[in-house]
């Protein structure tokens, strides 16, 4: 179990912010959402024009920086790159158009079972069943192939473009747009998410904690150490919602959510089944773009591109439920996802 | 001694690799990583099935020689 702390303390902090920053003020069972936020960010940044989720949160910022500034200080800082670039843009694409079904990245799954959405539970075993096929396609032998070092400047350039971005927000804020009614409009003072992100971002660059590895690994080598970090972040929230009497187990009238079970099911079992090829999950991807990995960096850029898409082609769900084109479109990338998986598996003696 | 090079490769290939390689080799083998969270992979790994990893790092590369216990 002394093993295990590290990662268990990291899932139990996260769960602790996610409440702190949903009491000051971010959307109910959003208190972290990688997806939302990267939503509500390129949405700020006029990538998209849905009025209700314009927002540069500061939490996306503080996780790259909590990351950068550990991986700096224990020597993990490392410039890398070059790993199939644009397949990892089109799988972030694909991961982001699975979470915006949903309505959620794999942490907020987690924090929505937290507060009682059943329709989560749901989102939960597409999730199992996405990371399963992925599974799969690694056994098969899957790769997208190796990385090289890169200068350090290359590894610190996705760092530095989303602090100046953030700085730009501070400074020049008319270059932005801001919601004024929906999630969007909804946050913590800018301090206490930046501050929660750095905490989040250091804490697990540390620990390697990744929503996606813990289930993945279960399945591949049954080593749940990862896996202990979600299940401490659960019974965090749910400690939580239930202290503060926040728990509510239902369907229907969940904040942020649909209860259309189908769809949940596919969004998330295209959410896992990508992030397994992706090698982490979508927090894990801002951390290992902290410490350097260009190619998380391109992935991130691939979800920004999906979320805005997602709301330019309206193919996000909302409170309502899924819309038909978002419907085509997690089919469109599910079958992405299968010819990808076809495509990297590498046979026998074939280097990577 | 079988070397397995896994540098530049995403989690869990490292781990795959190492698996598998050890599967056709159980009296051990030598596996060559460039980051410390493979080389915490491949430890953890090796101990649950049986090995000892000793490592040893140069120019931020290790070298782990995976043997039986």
């Amino acid at each position: 179990m002394k093993k295990n702390m590290m990662v268990i303390i990291t899932g139990a902090v996260i769960g602790l912010v996610a409440l702190i920053l949903v009491a000051l003020g971010n959307p109910a069972n959003m208190g972290f959402c990688i997806a939302c936020f990267l939503r509500d960010s390129a949405g700020s940044c006029s990538l998209h024009s849905a009025a209700a989720v314009q927002y540069f949160r500061p939490e996306i910022v503080g996780i790259v920086l909590g990351s950068l500034v550990i991986s700096l200080c224990f020597g993990e800082f490392r410039a890398r790159g070059g790993s199939s670039p644009v397949t990892r843009l089109i799988l972030g694409f694909c991961v982001m158009v699975g979470a915006l079904m949903f309505l959620g990245c794999p942490l907020r799954m987690l924090l929505r079972v937290g507060g009682g959405d059943l329709n989560a539970v749901v989102g939960l075993v597409g999730f199992i069943a996405g990371i399963g096929v992925g599974v799969l396609a690694l056994n098969s032998g899957f790769s997208l192939r190796r990385s090289y070092a890169q200068s350090k400047s290359e590894g610190a350039a996705f760092p530095a473009l989303v602090s100046i971005l953030f700085i730009l927000t501070l400074c020049v804020p008319a270059l932005f747009l801001f919601s004024e009614s929906g999630p969007g409009s909804q946050h913590a003072p800018i301090l206490a998410s930046l501050a929660g992100g750095l905490a989040v971002g250091a804490l697990a660059q540390r620990s390697r904690f990744c929503m996606a590895g813990g289930l993945r690994d279960t399945m591949l080598f049954r080593d749940m150490h990862l896996l202990w970090g979600s299940i401490a972040l659960l019974v965090v929230v749910l400690a939580g919602n239930f202290i503060l009497g926040k728990f509510k187990l239902s369907f229907a009238e969940q904040p942020v959510a649909h209860t259309d079970g189908l769809w949940n099911f596919l969004g998330m079992a295209t959410v896992g089944w990508g992030s397994v090829l992706l090698g982490g999950c979508p927090l894990r991807q801002l951390v290992m773009a902290g410490e350097g990995d260009s190619d998380a960096a391109v992935t991130i850029t691939g979800m920004v591109l999906g979320a805005a898409l997602c709301h330019n082609w309206g193919l996000a769900s909302s409170g309502n439920g899924p819309t038909a084109n978002g419907q085509i479109a997690v089919v469109v990338c599910l079958a992405i996802l299968l010819v990808i998986s076809l495509c990297n598996i590498l046979k026998g003696g074939k280097k990577a | 001694m079988t070397n397995v090079d896994a540098r530049g490769r995403s989690c869990p290939e490292p781990l795959i690799l190492t698996r598998k390689a050890l599967i056709d080799n159980p009296e051990g083998i030598t596996v060559v990583v460039d980051n410390v969270c493979s080389v915490e992979n491949i430890t953890r790994y090796a101990g649950h099935e049986g090995y000892e990893a000793a490592r040893e790092e140069k120019d931020g590369e290790w070298t782990l020689k995976i043997t039986r216990r």
